[in-house]
């Protein structure tokens, strides 16, 4: 990979820095009228989410990252690894917990993610902002209780249990927000 | 690409540098100090290792875009000019990020027979008159080092400062120059921690005494008779209690090609006309350049300086 002096870190650049795929969110230029300049840096360690904050004396340079966001259908689960396709050229990737996350909880099969690949491996796993899945087990609906108040536990087919509202019945499809996981509405159409 | 001809100051902000050069001017003129135009292609250049002089070729001729006025106003100072201002441009490559423009407007002056006090007093009228009055802080460089760092800067050993600058950084550094060690604590730790209105900062260490005398201090460590002023934690002004000594002068020129040499950095730098000024004899005087761009930042409350200039650096 290339290497990147400070004057060429760009917020999104990925580069490694203390052996793990790092991602550059912010890059303050700091210089003294007469004295040396330094480059306070974001990080987002991409290994971990963990945000780091380091300088750099202007004009050290990081190598780049092999890191690469790409849209991958996803498979099935083998009990370890989550099996993951290219739709375009069909080549296949299983991601393991580290990279999954709690995102096992919104994959559906057929459907596309993004999944960030690092030296060709899957590194993290990214869930669309809303997911539709449909209602598994839930304790019977409330017949006129549209309104207000008052919710329960719902499974749905991923196995992830959400809060639902009393009245939703099991085999409804469901709009969840990821980011909360929390009940948004009824899935549309 | 449509909206790129456009200023990147609004009318209020362009009245507002208008109203704070007329101010300025008449500033000087009630003071009678005489306002003077130098060249801003030169041949001469400074050598400090962090200031990177543009280079111009004017048919053939490699010039200098100046860095700052200093030299040739004390050429003008060396020929009995007595107390002189100017408004000018300055150049610095490679400074771009929302507080520099690689091209900006200083102020700089000169009072022949002031000393630092007299010469800091005048800067903060002239400050409170456009700002309003000011809450003012005053300390020396050493005070801020050993309330923020527990460390006197001009004792502290080259390991301890190695450790704490790589501390303040989050990662281990590759070995830095002194005075760099104590740029970077001062820019990562100590200025987050200056007071809002105006910081005055005295007495720096030797190393970044630049073209300013040095003197012994209480401790009977050698600092340089320098001060700076932050105004709302940004660096404003930087004041000096000039060197005149040419011998001086020269053996910092040679200490700084040095410098530059082992960095690869450009060594046709330096300037003969300013050597032999100071030479013929330059006047007791102090002097400080004070950054307008930042100054109207802290007029107007808008913290990014390519929303004060008609055309910042990405759209000149």
């Amino acid at each position: 990979m290339a290497n990147y002096s400070t004057n060429e870190f760009r917020s999104g650049l990925k580069v490694m820095l203390e052996g793990d795929p790092c991602a550059i969110l912010d890059n303050e230029f700091v210089k003294p009228g007469k004295g040396q300049a330094f480059s306070r840096v974001k990080l987002r360690n991409l290994t971990n989410g963990r945000v780091w904050e380091r300088t750099f004396k202007s004009g050290e340079s990081l190598e780049g990252a092999d890191v690469m966001d790409t849209d991958l259908e996803y498979m099935y689960n083998d009990g370890e690894f989550w099996h993951f396709m290219d739709p375009e050229t069909f080549d296949q990737y299983q991601a393991d917990a580290n990279a999954v996350g709690d995102n096992y909880k919104w994959l559906k099969e057929q459907e596309k993610v993004e999944v960030t690949l690092y030296n060709g491996s899957p590194l993290s796993v990214t869930s669309p902002n809303f997911v539709d899945l449909e209602v598994a087990e839930t304790d019977p609906g409330l017949k006129g209780d549209t309104a207000q108040g008052g919710s329960k536990p719902a499974t749905l087919t991923t196995g992830a249990v959400v809060r639902v509202p009393l009245f939703i019945n099991i085999g409804e499809v469901l709009r969840i927000d990821t980011r909360t996981g929390e009940y948004v509405s009824r899935a549309k159409g | 690409m449509t909206n790129l001809w456009r200023p990147g100051a609004d009318n209020v902000a362009l009245i507002a540098r208008a109203e704070m050069l007329t101010h300025v001017r008449h500033f000087f003129a009630q003071r009678k100090v005489l306002e003077v135009e130098t060249p801003l292609l030169c041949q001469g250049a400074p050598t400090d290792p962090h200031l990177a002089s543009i280079q111009v070729d004017t048919n053939g001729e490699t010039r200098f875009l100046q860095t700052s006025p200093e030299f040739a106003m004390k050429r003008l100072l060396a020929a009995d000019s007595g107390d002189i201002f100017q408004i000018c441009k300055s150049f610095r490559g490679g400074e771009s990020s929302p507080k520099h423009n690689p091209e900006f407007t200083m102020l700089e002056w000169y009072r022949t027979g002031f000393d630092l006090p007299e010469l800091i007093a005048e800067l903060i009228t002239l400050l409170e008159q456009i700002l309003g009055e000011q809450v003012v802080f005053e300390t020396s460089y050493q005070a801020l080092f050993e309330q923020h760092l527990r460390v006197n800067p001009h004792q502290v050993s080259a390991e301890l400062l190695a450790d704490l600058g790589s501390k303040a950084a989050g990662r281990k550094l590759a070995a830095m120059a002194r005075a760099d060690w104590l740029d970077l604590l001062m820019s990562q730790v100590v200025e987050p921690k200056l007071p809002a209105g105006i910081a005055v900062i005295t007495d720096f260490p030797a190393c970044q005494a630049a073209l300013s005398q040095t003197a012994i201090n209480a401790d009977g460590d050698d600092v340089a008779k320098r001060f700076e002023i932050y105004i709302n934690g940004v660096e404003l002004a930087n004041g000096y209690l000039e060197l005149r000594d040419s011998e001086e002068l020269a053996k910092r020129f040679e200490a700084d090609r040095q410098i530059r040499q082992q960095q690869n950095l450009a060594t046709n730098v330096g300037d003969d006309y300013l050597l032999a000024a100071m030479q013929s004899g330059l006047p007791a005087c102090a002097g400080v350049a004070v950054g307008l761009d930042r100054l109207l930042m802290a007029k107007t409350g808008i913290s990014n300086i390519g929303q004060l200039l008609s055309f910042p650096f990405g759209n000149a």
